[in-house]
Formats: C-alpha cells, sequence, structure tokens
C-alpha cells in the first residue's frame, strides 16, 4: 500500500473564497485549522508562519484564524514545528494543539507519542495533526539558488512558489517562472534521499496537491480524530468534496509518485546499508513489503 | 533476557496484541505480586517523582499489582531481599563503597535489573564531576550503572515522563516484549552527549530538520538553525534524549501504527 492506511481519499477545497485567494491549493490545511479553532477543537496550532527573512519560514503557535492565514502557503524550505510543540504547550499554555507537518514530522511527532522518554505531558495534547505530501525539503541556500541565480530574480519579487507538473514555478507579479525538477536534483537535503513517506502515512487528515485539479487538493483521512474532524469540516459547509479523480492525473498519478519516492529511498537505503552507514529503516531484503515505511 | 522477563510475568509474551483487561487480573490474583526493589544511587530523586505524577494508576499499582520490598523511604528493611525487578536510580560513584556494593548486591538478588533515568543510563549531569568537593571530596567518578553490572533494561530521560513510566509498567504487566525492545536495546547507549546529534544524525546525512530534538531537550541546549539542530553544550546534562528521540535513530514503525490504529 504506497499511499498509506487510510478511511477515505476525496478532492476537495475550502469554501472560504479568502482562503481559495492565499491558499497553496485547496486551502485544506488553513481551512481545517479555523474551523478546528473554532469549534474549540484545539486551542491553537503550530503552524510554519512568516520568519524575519522573505521565505525562510519559522515555526509559530496561531491563536486566530488570522493568524492561521498568515501562515498560508507552501514554503519549500525547513520550518521546525516539532520544537515549537513543547512551546505551545508550556509557554502558550494550550492543551489541545493542532499542527501541519510533513511527513519526516509526523514521524518525529508519532514516535514521541509512543514512546515519549523526556517529554513529559504533551504526547496527549497533539489534538490534530495534519500531514502535508512532501517529496523532498531544500535547505534555504538552495531556493535562494533556484530564484537568484537560475531564474534571475530576487526572493523580494516572489509572491508564490509552487512544485507540480514537473516543474519548481515561482510566481511574481506579472510573470511565471520556472525550472525544470531536473535542475533542483542535488540540491534537496540528503536526509530526504532515505524517506518512505510521500503522502504523511501516519497524521491524521494527509492533504497535498497531486491528484487533484487546480485550485483542489487531495485528501486522505486516516485516524479516527482525521475522520471526525474532517467530516465535521465538510458538514459544516468549510470545505467541499468531490470524488477523487481515478485516473491518469488523479489515483494513479500519486500512486506512481509514491512508488517512485519509496522506491528510490529503498535503493538509498540499500546503498548506504551496504556501505555500512546506519539507517533506521530496514533494508529491501529485511521485509515483506520493500516499499513499507519500517 | 526475554525468557527472563517472561519467567518473571508468569505468561508467555503476547507480541500480537495486548493481554486482556481480564488475563491480567487473572495472573494478579494467581501469582505473587512481582517484587519490586528500588536502588537510590547518585541522582536527584527526580525519577521516582516522575514515577508518582502517574496518580491515576499509581494506588492501584502499589496496592494490587506490585509488592515494593527494597528501598529507602519506601520500605522498611535493611537487609536486600530477593526481588523480581529493581530499579537503579543514580549513577555509581566508584569511590563510594556502599553504592558499588549495593549495586552490585541489586544485581545478585534482583532478575531484572532497570537503569531507571538517564543518571543510571547514561550517566547524565554526574558525568560532569571531577570530585575535591565538601563533604566528600575524593568522590570523583561516576558512571553509568551498565560500567560496572549487566543491565537488562534502560530509561533515558531527565526525568522520563511519567507517561514512558507508565507505559513500560502496562508492557511489563502486560508482558508486551516489541513496546521493551527499544529499552533492551537502549542500554548499550551510555555515553550519551548532545553531539550525538551531529556525530550520529548530521554526519551520517540523516537530519531531515524536523525539530524534535529541540523539542525533546529537557535543558534548552538545542534549539534550530537553518533546519539543523544547533548545540549549546554548556546546557547538555548527557542525558541522551534528544538522540533517543529522534526519528531518525530508531524507528518504531509497527508499534506506532498500532498505536494509532492503523
Amino acid at each position: 500500500m504506497v499511499l498509506g492506511t487510510y478511511k477515505e481519499v476525496v478532492t476537495a477545497r475550502s469554501t472560504d473564497k479568502e482562503i481559495q485567494k492565499i491558499a497553496q491549493d485547496g486551502g485544506i490545511v488553513s481551512a481545517l485549522f479555523c474551523y478546528a479553532l473554532d469549534e474549540k477543537i484545539i486551542d491553537g496550532a503550530v503552524v510554519a508562519g512568516p520568519g524575519k527573512d522573505l521565505w525562510k519560514p519559522e515555526p509559530m503557535v496561531a491563536m486566530s484564524s488570522d493568524e492561521i492565514l498568515a501562515a498560508a502557503g507552501t514554503k519549500y524550505t525547513f520550518s521546525p514545528n516539532v520544537w515549537m510543540l513543547k512551546k505551545a504547550v508550556r509557554q502558550y499554555g494550550l492543551e489541545k494543539v493542532g499542527t501541519v507537518a510533513i511527513p519526516c514530522q509526523t514521524m518525529g511527532i508519532r514516535k514521541m507519542q509512543s514512546y515519549p522518554f523526556g517529554v513529559r505531558f504533551l504526547a496527549d495534547k497533539i489534538a490534530l495533526l495534519t500531514g502535508i505530501f512532501c517529496m523532498e525539503n531544500f535547505p534555504f541556500a538552495s531556493l535562494e539558488t533556484f530564484i537568484t541565480s537560475k531564474m534571475g530574480i530576487t526572493p523580494e519579487l516572489v509572491e508564490k512558489m509552487d512544485i507540480g507538473k514537473g516543474k519548481f514555478w515561482v510566481h511574481t507579479a506579472d510573470e511565471t517562472l520556472s525550472i525544470p525538477l531536473k535542475e533542483t536534483h542535488g540540491y534537496e537535503q540528503s536526509g530526504c534521499k532515505v524517506c518512505l513517506d510521500y503522502v504523511s502515512e501516519l497524521s491524521d487528515v494527509a492533504t497535498g496537491s497531486v491528484g487533484s485539479g487546480d485550485g483542489w487538493s487531495t485528501v486522505f483521512t486516516r485516524t479516527d480524530v482525521g475522520e471526525t474532524v474532517f467530516k465535521a469540516a465538510v458538514e459544516a459547509g468549510v470545505i467541499e468534496t468531490k470524488a477523487v479523480d481515478e485516473g491518469k492525473f488523479g489515483m494513479e498519478m500519486l500512486k506512481k509518485l509514491s512508488t517512485q519516492k519509496k522506491e528510490k529511498a529503498m535503493k538509498e537505503i540499500d546503498r548506504r546499508k551496504a556501505m555500512g552507514l546506519p539507517v533506521p529503516y530496514k533494508g529491501s531484503s529485511e521485509k515483506e513489503d520493500p516499499l513499507a515505511n519500517v | 533476557m526475554l525468557a527472563k522477563i517472561k519467567q518473571f510475568l508468569g505468561m508467555e509474551a503476547k507480541p500480537e496484541e495486548l493481554a486482556s483487561k481480564e488475563e491480567v487480573e487473572k495472573v494478579a490474583e494467581e501469582k505473587a505480586k512481582p517484587r519490586i526493589g528500588y536502588v537510590h544511587l547518585s541522582g536527584c530523586t527526580g525519577d521516582i517523582m516522575s514515577l508518582s505524577e502517574n496518580y491515576d494508576i499509581l494506588a492501584e499499582l502499589l496496592t494490587n499489582m506490585v509488592d515494593i520490598v527494597y528501598g529507602q523511604t519506601l520500605a522498611d528493611v535493611w537487609d536486600m531481599p530477593e526481588m523480581d525487578l529493581v530499579l537503579v536510580e543514580g549513577s555509581v560513584c566508584l569511590q563510594d563503597e556502599h553504592s558499588v556494593k549495593e549495586l552490585m548486591e541489586a544485581r545478585e538478588k534482583a532478575g531484572l535489573v532497570v537503569a531507571f533515568g538517564s543518571c543510571a543510563a547514561t550517566g547524565c549531569f554526574t558525568r560532569y564531576s571531577r570530585g575535591g568537593q565538601q563533604a566528600r571530596p575524593d568522590h570523583e567518578s561516576f558512571v553509568p550503572i551498565a560500567d560496572l553490572i549487566k543491565v537488562d533494561c534502560a530509561i533515558p530521560g531527565c526525568p522520563p515522563s511519567p507517561e514512558i513510566i507508565a507505559k513500560t509498567v502496562v508492557a511489563v504487566i502486560n508482558g508486551d516484549m516489541d513496546y521493551l525492545q527499544p529499552m533492551i536495546d537502549l542500554v548499550g547507549f551510555t555515553e550519551a552527549f548532545g553531539s550525538d546529534l551531529q556525530y550520529k544524525v548530521v554526519n551520517q546525512a540523516l537530519c531531515i530538520g524536523c525539530g524534535t530534538c529541540a523539542m525533546a531537550c529537557q535543558t534548552r541546549a538545542l534549539t534550530m538553525t537553518s533546519g539543523r539542530p544547533e548545540f549549546n553544550s554548556a546546557r547538555c546534562v548527557n542525558c541522551g534524549v534528544c538522540y533517543t528521540q529522534c526519528p531518525r535513530s530508531w524507528w518504531p514503525a509497527d508499534r506506532i501504527k498500532q498505536d494509532l490504529g492503523l
């Protein structure tokens, strides 16, 4: 199962016009957190907020819809959100925390919940973990290289970054620039190369653009919590859904990309193990399903 | 080790499913309650205090599930009895003959020895000792207990969280060896430092900048800069929690899926 365990998969988007305007795709993460805040399912959410430098996000605790929306949109570099979870509980005093996480961050949070060795009274306060699809992540300097050296503009001009249709896109006020993803290879962080999770397999709800048309997102509900919150948000009318496209640009594309990421990672895991380097995952000969995230 | 824990519990390990509540109660009724000892060496008492923060299960645990048969302030005995399991808190001071003797005796008298908390497991803060202080200037060398005796299971943490202690107790009572396996593996992890992250994660091309280490650090010795842990060695107490908690040090995939119902 290359897409992880899930209860349901749909194509969805926020019904809020403001969210639609600023969101990366369907605005699912923003819509879910705003709804969960309104309904007191969470007291606050740890999100990748704007940092001191443009396009260099910093984790922040959002306590209102305005703060959630200020953090909307994907940033293609590090935002160590897991770090901020402790602050959210200790310093902000939150009892029910939401957070948005890429697959590796989801793995850090879930390991902490199952084995909270040194982490006191935090595991049970994670009320909603929204995972996003992730192929790889880039150091900030790599983004600077794409924008400044390869596209010849400055970060100040950039209004939105996006990855899709085989390209890395940058939108400015008056033009859309792109470089083929081939040219970004070699600039991703090395830790991503052994990652076996594309679709946030351990999140409550996982979402991302792949598999759905422009302005929409693909959503997997995975855990009971995820299913309950997502369904409630749909019923309340803050998110609208339609059947997911099973075809070439829908589920097939999603399965293809996930399989590609996993196969590539397994090859790298086996290569590193053969060199005697440590990898926390099993080699392909050590597990039944060679693409499982174990 | 496995056989010893099974024997201690009087039940076969059930790796696939947790023993049911009825079974636990039945075992509790039929079997003599496990005899638990607590040995306090060089530590701050924070570990046992963390245990006592499990208010909801503590009364039941102490009254009906275990017998505390040895421990300063916990049991009114001088001589160390035979024990099924002993929790050792604190590192052992090589110059303190009483500590060394008590530890050796605990190994002899106990079926299972648990390094309880980072001082016992990694040496933790006491690793910084250089002696030369009153009232015993000669007390200089503090080492994790696994340096002197064979340890069966380690629970790092400064202190370990109340939750991990409760989860461990439940796993021991249920004979859930899968859950305990990482703690058996951690017995060998006796030289911990924040720079483990640099050597064993960043240098090994494994770091993904998630921030779990900085979240877990109990002394705020870690922050995140440009997506990598930045380590302030002056704040580090050698507890080993950052590396233990890192998703790239070991990966309990099956347990997580089970906990999430996936």
